[in-house]
């Protein structure tokens, strides 16, 4: 950016300590950089909002998750009523603690919000084609942002210490158990036990509160300065900077603040109109936010009959689950593992697959657009098979899913480049 | 509010409307986190009033009760413990129990409902340590031989005479607390609580 | 191509087609009524509290559904000294595993824990409290429609009478107890409804608050909509 001007104090004593501020820290120049002279394309749609509310969501998790540690104990032993400590802990602070209720529900349904925020915000880079050139590394960083997202979501639904939060970690870290060679031994480490027990919840309990607090805030700043280095895309796909006025701003381009900060505001009410909706009328968000098997404390000797993931993982768990043939030399259960593993690596890899001209749904031919609508049905399909428990008609599905999931990845250099693409306007379209 | 023609009277107004209409939605989102802060109903479960049976403590002698996690002394004066109390106010702080550190109830010489039972909050009011029983007089108390019988402070020294008054020239600046408590009969006492039932 | 994408759509429905059905009956709604509530605490502490704890719930919250601490103290506290403390119980996991197989789970929470796709966790609770049945080759010689092979017996048969399996499935009521089929029925609903309470105390609150929240919520939204509206005129 331009050797930013230093603020200048009006007289007033506010003005004179702004200036002493920013005569010692970049206060201005951030505050232009990043509001109030980062010019943004004017014609942000629906599918836009959900940048700043993955931002407000994250907010709302750290400060209730601060608040929620002060009352929960990661203790998997049993206390004198024969109820593991860490269980008993969640209840003390669902019925004993003042509004710990509200604290709680908020940061269980904001895990839930969390995923539906940010799998809107994937999908509006897969519609408008956000990825691609030159926003590569914001896309690298957000997948990034998504698997530290994962984890901290996994380490922390073990907390409640209740059977699906128990069972649930047990099959996922076993899933290291198929590494070759050195599996077993991994997934003892991970654990520190042999079982998932209460050395396994300290140390995720510790790892729950450091990846939120310390590395996703990092992630997220790269993520939005690597934005503001290059400008934001828009839903024609096109460069607002190629069209300046005589000052050197773009005519497509509105300052950051006001305009958008008064926009994602009311993007903001709306959300948490229905984020209250959940949190006040149906915390448990029908058995798929708060699950049922998971208000039994664990027991270690007792599976319940259905054990799934949280809604969130089901479609990589079908991914998982669907892969039931051995070939080469490699069994169904390690092929299962390296294609859920695949199944999130392979989005990095997404802005050196697309070779469309274009970037946004508006100007691509029908070979992207059939494709896109096939990826998302079957995510959504896989994800839905996740929930259940597996027949022989559901794994079929959810083996041709998987093999349509892949092929939008894998087949998408071949389509877009045949795709007849729609030339794009000169000037965004509003 | 100025509203000259540089600015955007409307526009102004409409920000002004619902910076404080978000400014008391935050303030409500914040009440629930900062009131998490305050004792839990376990907590209030074990600071719940205590009764204490006090038909066994004969008179000379004391006994400790736990109320929200603090001692409770109960003292049974002897005649002679009372008598020896009226002796004594010229070396106290304060002698009348002047400061608030007793309810209405127990603010007299001494220093309780009844003038037998002795009940204070054994806490030293200087920095917290529980002042160590010294109830025998003369120079076997091993502090002056004048010493009348009290309490002393092993933290930094502080005397307390047996209605929990506080010496004069002490670190400790005030007299020992009075919980409130109340008799439910005449072996039974309520700490914690003034009224019966509640 | 097109196949396929009619394989996509029917997914869902082989997905559900699959898989056994358990039938429930529905629980009646207890939530406002303070009276069943309250005779519903009275069932459950005579009759559950025994063998189960509901170590969570603090008797003083039975002060919410309209009950007074003298009479919480005289007719319901009785494994407890404070009326603050948890209704927790004397018997020891360890010899309840003994007499009866499996220790007795804590019911606090099981009105949330019992919840599925056939129904609430009331519905299970209600459908299972009547659904026990004579079944001789069962230790306790009961047995129980929604929960095959059920360790415990049948603690309120004196009340609901004998039920045996009649041949087409359906249950026979072969000796009457104390209480009418519906008079049984309602018991057990005021019984249910006592332990969706206790899973929850806050419930009732928690909804009342929320519409607040929301109207509050949807005002706000008016003023930023019409904030946002005055910004956005200058922007063509």
């Amino acid at each position: 950016m331009a050797a930013a001007e230093k603020y200048k104090s009006d007289g007033t004593r506010m003005g004179n300590l702004l200036e002493w501020l920013d005569a010692r820290f970049p206060l201005m120049a951030l505050w232009n950089d990043h509001l109030a002279k980062y010019y943004a394309p004017k014609n942000f749609n629906f599918w836009y909002f959900f940048g700043s509310l993955a931002l407000l969501v994250l907010v709302i998790q750290i400060v209730t998750g601060v608040f929620l540690v002060m009352h929960y104990k990661p203790d998997a032993s049993l206390n004198a009523n024969g109820v593991p400590v860490a269980f008993a802990s969640v209840e003390y602070i669902m019925r004993d603690v003042p509004w710990g209720w509200l604290i709680r529900y908020m940061h269980s349904t904001g895990a839930s919000a969390f995923f539906i925020v940010v799998y809107l915000h994937m999908f509006r880079a897969l519609l408008y084609g956000s990825y691609q050139k030159p926003r590569e590394l914001i896309w690298i960083v957000g997948v990034l942002i998504f698997l530290v997202l994962m984890a901290t979501a996994f380490f922390g639904y073990l907390l409640p210490w209740g059977q699906m939060s128990y069972w649930g970690a047990q099959v996922i870290v076993n899933l290291f158990s198929a590494i070759p060679f050195i599996g077993p031994d991994l997934a003892v480490w991970i654990r520190g036990d042999y079982v998932v027990g209460d050395a396994t919840l300290n140390r995720f309990f510790s790892l729950h509160y450091l990846l939120p607090v310390l590395i996703l805030p990092a992630l997220v700043m790269i993520h939005l300065i690597a934005l503001h280095e290059v400008g934001s895309n828009n839903p024609d796909g096109i460069e607002i900077k190629k069209k300046k006025d005589e000052n050197g701003k773009p005519l497509d381009g509105i300052p950051f603040h006001p305009y958008y900060t008064v926009k994602d505001i009311v993007g903001v009410i709306a959300f948490l109109f229905f984020f209250a909706i959940v949190v006040f009328f149906m915390p448990e968000g029908g058995g798929y936010f708060l699950e049922a098997n998971n208000f039994y404390p664990a027991d270690p000797l007792k599976t319940p009959p259905h054990i799934a993931p949280v809604w969130y993982f089901t479609p990589f768990y079908s991914i998982l689950r669907a892969n039931t043939i051995n070939f080469f030399w490699i069994d169904a259960k390690l092929w299962g593992v390296i294609f859920m593993g695949l199944g999130v690596v392979i989005f990095f890899f997404l802005p050196w697959l697309d070779k469309s001209p274009v970037k946004s749904i508006r100007y691509r031919g029908p070979l992207y657009k059939t494709a896109l609508t096939i990826f998302v049905i079957s995510f959504i399909i896989l994800g839905y098979l996740g929930i259940l428990p597996p027949t022989p008609g559901r794994t079929l599905v959810s083996q041709i899913c998987t093999i349509l999931y892949f092929a939008f990845f894998l087949l998408m250099p071949i389509y877009t480049s045949l795709d007849k693409c729609k030339p794009e306007p000169e000037r965004v379209t509003g | 509010m100025s509203c000259d023609h540089s600015v955007d009277c409307g526009r102004r107004r409409l920000l002004v409307a619902t910076s404080v209409a978000g400014g008391v939605a935050g303030i409500a989102a914040a009440i629930p986190f900062v009131a998490s802060f305050a004792p839990s109903e376990r907590a209030k479960s074990a600071g719940a009033p205590v009764e204490v049976d006090i038909s066994k403590l004969a008179p000379g002698e004391m006994m400790t009760v736990e109320w929200r996690g603090k001692p409770v002394w109960i003292i049974h004066r002897t005649k002679e413990m009372l008598e020896g109390l009226e002796k004594l106010a010229d070396k106290l702080a304060d002698p009348d129990s002047k400061r608030p550190q007793q309810p209405d109830y127990a603010k007299n010489p001494y220093r309780s409902i009844k003038p037998e039972y002795m009940v204070a909050i054994g806490i030293c009011t200087h920095l917290g340590c529980s002042p160590t029983e010294k109830f025998k007089a003369g120079a076997e108390s091993g502090i002056d031989p004048s010493w009348p019988g009290g309490f002393l402070c092993p933290c930094h020294g502080s005397m307390f005479d047996l209605a929990g008054r506080v010496y004069k020239n002490m670190p400790a600046p005030d007299n020992l607390e009075v919980p409130p408590h109340v008799y439910l009969s005449d072996a039974k006492i309520l700490i914690g609580e003034d009224k019966k039932g509640a | 191509m097109k196949k396929l994408i009619i394989g996509l759509l029917m997914a869902p429905l082989m997905a559900f087609a699959a898989g056994e059905a358990l039938h429930l009956d529905k629980a009646p709604d207890r939530s406002r009524d303070f009276a069943a509530l309250q005779n519903g605490a009275k069932v459950f502490v005579n009759y559950c509290l025994n063998c189960h704890g509901a170590s969570f719930f603090r008797y003083n919250k039975l002060k919410d559904i309209g009950l007074t601490e003298q009479q919480i103290k005289d007719n319901l506290m009785f494994t407890a000294e404070k009326i603050g403390e948890p209704m927790t119980i004397a018997m020891r996991a360890q010899e309840a595993k003994q007499w009866f197989g499996a220790a007795p789970p804590d019911l606090t929470v099981i009105a949330r824990a019992r919840a599925s796709e056939f129904g609430s966790g009331a519905d299970w609770l209600y459908t299972y409290l009547r659904g026990f049945y004579r079944d001789d080759s069962r230790p306790t010689g009961w047995n129980n429609t929604v929960f095959a092979n059920v360790g415990m017996p049948h603690v309120l048969w004196e009340l609901q009478g004998e039920q045996i399996m009649g041949p087409d499935h359906k249950l026979v009521l072969a000796k009457p107890g104390l209480l009418s089929p519906a008079d049984y029925d309602a018991l057990v609903a005021d019984l249910v409804g006592f332990m969706v309470y206790m899973a929850e105390p806050t419930a009732t609150f928690r909804k009342e608050l929320g519409v607040v929240v929301l109207i509050y919520l949807a005002v706000l939204f008016v003023f930023a909509y019409a904030l946002k509206r005055e910004y956005w005129k200058d922007v063509h």
